[in-house]
């Protein structure tokens, strides 16, 4: 990120990304605060942001559910490596 | 070769031990299941090939796994040159001399106040999860390794062949069309 003190909307909006991860930098967050302070769009962005955060942290979770494949397509599958193996030989 | 080999390779019990648990780690990554099944056989097949060159130092599953890896890769930069690029629209102006600034007709809209009220809604959830399915493959992805499993930047751009700051272009103009998307289907009706 280059060192100017003063940001477009592009660049104050992707600080704000990454700073829903933690992972802005202290000199990036202070280009975002003083960005956000005169743009009022990004003011809003910035909030609303928070809130897609908040939602997807209430609403997404990591699932315990394996995909498998069904018997057939193991079936299937394992008729073609077979296949493989013996054309190899 | 060495004499301290312990492990060998057997690939003929291959989808019998290996499928299921390499299918899930695919289609966790590919999200879409004839996807996620065909890179499994490929991986089986370069396996097969590659099996002259086992030294047996790592165990079977682990040098499926890296084989696999590499074609989750291969898989994610073919459809980034096919299509992906484009399917995202633009937020700000590209050049010119509003460069970076909001395009209007991308500018976020005001959400009522009652939004925090809104965050426990189940139906809220089914709508988010419509907009995540709405992502370009690549995005969802990326989105969902950082958002739900929660893994580090560094283990996203290995496991895409990505740098770092392609991970960041990708989850701000995904947060983009996610924010947008609840914004049309949620906070704005």
């Amino acid at each position: 990120m280059s060192k100017k003190f003063i940001i477009n909307c592009d660049e104050a909006t992707t600080i704000c990304n990454k700073s829903q991860y933690k992972e802005a930098s202290f000199w990036e967050i202070i280009k975002l605060r003083y960005h956000i302070f005169s743009c009022k769009l990004c003011r809003t962005y910035s909030k609303q942001n928070a809130t897609v955060t908040k939602i997807c942290s209430k609403h997404l979770h990591k699932t315990n559910k394996k995909y498998k494949l069904c018997k057939e397509e193991k079936e299937l599958l394992q008729t073609e490596v077979i296949k493989k193996i013996k054309d190899k030989h | 070769m060495s004499t301290e080999t312990k492990y060998s390779l057997e690939p003929n019990n291959w989808v019998k031990n290996y499928a299921d648990f390499l299918f899930n780690y695919t289609v966790t990554r590919v999200n879409n299941h004839e996807q996620a099944k065909d890179l499994v056989q490929e991986t089986f097949f370069s396996a097969l090939k590659a099996a002259e060159n086992y030294r047996g130092q790592a165990s079977e599953r682990t040098w499926l796994i890296s084989i696999l890896k590499r074609k989750i890769i291969d898989h994610y930069r073919k459809i980034n040159s096919k299509k992906g690029k484009a399917e995202l629209k633009v937020n700000f102006y590209e050049e010119g001399d509003k460069k970076g600034s909001w395009l209007e007709e991308r500018v976020p809209q005001l959400w009522d106040n009652k939004v925090e009220n809104d965050i426990e809604n189940t139906e809220l959830k089914d709508v988010l999860n419509k907009c995540i399915d709405n992502l370009p493959d690549k995005y969802r992805t990326v989105f969902i390794l950082k958002n739900v499993e929660h893994f580090q930047t560094e283990e996203i751009c290995n496991e895409m062949g990505i740098t770092s700051s392609n991970l960041w272009v990708i989850i701000h103009r995904a947060r983009h069309q996610l924010r947008k998307c609840l914004e049309d289907n949620w906070f704005a009706k």
